[in-house]
């Protein structure tokens, strides 16, 4: 389409740093207009007998809330990001290892669960984990008017209608995850997968652009 | 725009990502309907898929971040040559023939439990060195440095480590000795310095003589013998540390690729 984005579908502005933390085997601060997470991932590194599989590497997420305890909403959002990750990585290349997940929300100004899963792919990318392909989180508001906003920040959630996530992967723009708050009718749900399907293209390549940095730095 | 394949010829020392789609360089005469005979429809021969990539339907699928690299075929014209990604990580993986300095963490029967970095402890058996015979056991303790390589290494197997060549000789595989400091730094580092004509080893080499211990699970042993004081051995170890740093400006901030 040659016409001019509509206003709300305009996303906020990247910042990414890979490889701040110096313990974990890859770390990434994924930073979406005032929403930022911290993450580090350890692996394969060694598992306990419980938990190990003699297929594939497990994969465990952990999400810290900026304030307080983890708590339902947390594990929720965990098991959210863990099949994203799952359905990305290339666990068969690591059986009876683990892979550990570890993200720290740093600030929540809205998109909070698509700033985790940019956060976590680039963090895996970090640690040279085998990937099948990358994968991206976007997140659409719909308005009570009916109006679509990508990539809301924290007041334009709370005033949505509803509020949808989805995650794709690179190659072929696949849908890896989606999840709603609030209601919304099925044209609706596809009018918003469509936007934030074209929204790909810009994560993408700002991944491809934050990975040629890294490469012409060395 | 991504998800379409890109010439593997083409991108040769670009940044890849995970997801990419290498086209493979097409045989001249490629037809997939007739299969000719003669000379000409010859296969191209073995194309080595290496670190980093993965044959898929349509070429190669890329699997970790990094830059692609290409080495011609080494004979004439036979083969395809071999592709790899050259990605930076600090995590070890077990790879078979990898020389590697390992930490000896349990004596376990007739075997060590060895701990090199990866998602597994290795198992060294006790015959593993020059010159030992039942009778006549190596001298190994719990915590002790060992350098050797793998024998047994892939995803499937617990891997398994030696300290003598093909023909039973050390050639400097063994106990490295108790004393010395032992460094963590990421594997590109260590591809980097075990690189032929490494500029670092030789400016370093320069300097002062020294003499030290790469294991490819990103470990640097240098066996400096403790001198007077404390402060002199820290001087010294960290220097040796500062150098590494100072002498790669090709390296660039904190990226020991």
């Amino acid at each position: 389409m040659g016409s001019e984005p509509e206003p709300g579908c305009a996303l906020r502005p990247f910042a990414v740093e890979q490889g701040l933390l110096s313990r974990p085997d890859g770390s990434a601060a994924f930073v979406q207009g005032d929403t930022s997470v911290l993450a580090g991932v350890y692996g394969p590194a060694e598992v306990r007998s419980s938990r190990e599989s003699p297929e594939r590497a497990a994969l465990d997420v952990l999400l810290r809330p900026k304030v307080g305890l983890p708590g339902v909403l947390e594990r929720s959002r965990e098991q959210m990001v863990r099949r994203a990750c799952e359905a990305a990585l290339l666990g068969e290349l690591h059986p009876r290892s683990s892979v550990t997940l570890v993200l720290q929300v740093v600030s929540d100004a809205g998109s909070l669960l698509s700033c985790c899963l940019n956060a976590a792919c680039l963090a895996l990318l970090d640690a040279g984990l085998p990937l099948r392909s990358l994968f991206c989180g976007v997140t659409c508001a719909l308005a009570p008017d009916g109006a679509v906003a990508l990539d809301p920040s924290a007041r334009q959630e709370k005033e949505a209608r509803a509020v949808l996530t989805f995650a794709f992967e690179s190659t072929e723009k696949r849908l890896l995850l989606s999840t709603t708050r609030g209601a919304c009718s099925a044209k609706e749900l596809h009018q918003c997968l469509a936007l934030a399907q074209r929204a790909t293209d810009t994560i993408f390549q700002f991944y491809r652009d934050s990975a040629r940095r890294k490469f012409s730095k060395s | 725009m991504a998800a379409s394949g890109l010439s593997a010829e083409v991108d040769v020392g670009q940044v890849v990502l995970p997801g990419d789609v290498l086209l493979l360089p097409a045989a001249p005469n490629a037809d997939g309907e007739r299969l000719r005979l003669g000379p000409s429809s010859a296969p191209r021969g073995r194309l080595l898929c290496g670190p980093g990539l993965r044959r898929c339907a349509a070429g190669l699928l890329v699997t970790k971040c990094g830059l692609l690299r290409h080495r011609p075929p080494a004979g004439a014209g036979t083969g395809g040559g071999a592709y790899w990604v050259d990605s930076q990580q600090k995590r070890y993986v077990p790879v078979k023939g990898d020389p590697i300095i390992g930490i000896v963490t349990a004596k376990a029967g007739d075997i060590f439990k060895v701990d090199v970095g990866g998602s597994e402890q290795a198992s060294l058996s006790y015959l593993a060195f020059e010159g030992a015979t039942k009778r006549n056991r190596p001298n190994v303790q719990v915590g002790d440095l060992v350098y050797g390589q793998f024998i047994v290494a892939n995803k499937d197997m617990e891997p398994e480590m030696v300290c003598i060549d093909s023909s039973g000789r050390a050639n400097g595989m063994g106990i490295i000795g108790h004393e010395g400091l032992l460094f963590k730094v990421s594997l590109g580092l260590i591809r980097k310095l075990l690189a032929p004509n490494c500029e670092i080893i030789q400016e370093l080499g320069q300097l002062y003589p020294f003499e030290i211990v790469l294991g490819m699970n990103g470990r640097i042993w240098d066996p400096r013998e403790v001198i007077s004081t404390p402060q002199d051995w820290i001087h010294q170890q960290s220097g040796l540390l500062h150098l590494f740093v100072a002498l790669s400006p090709n390296l660039g901030t904190g990226a020991f690729l």
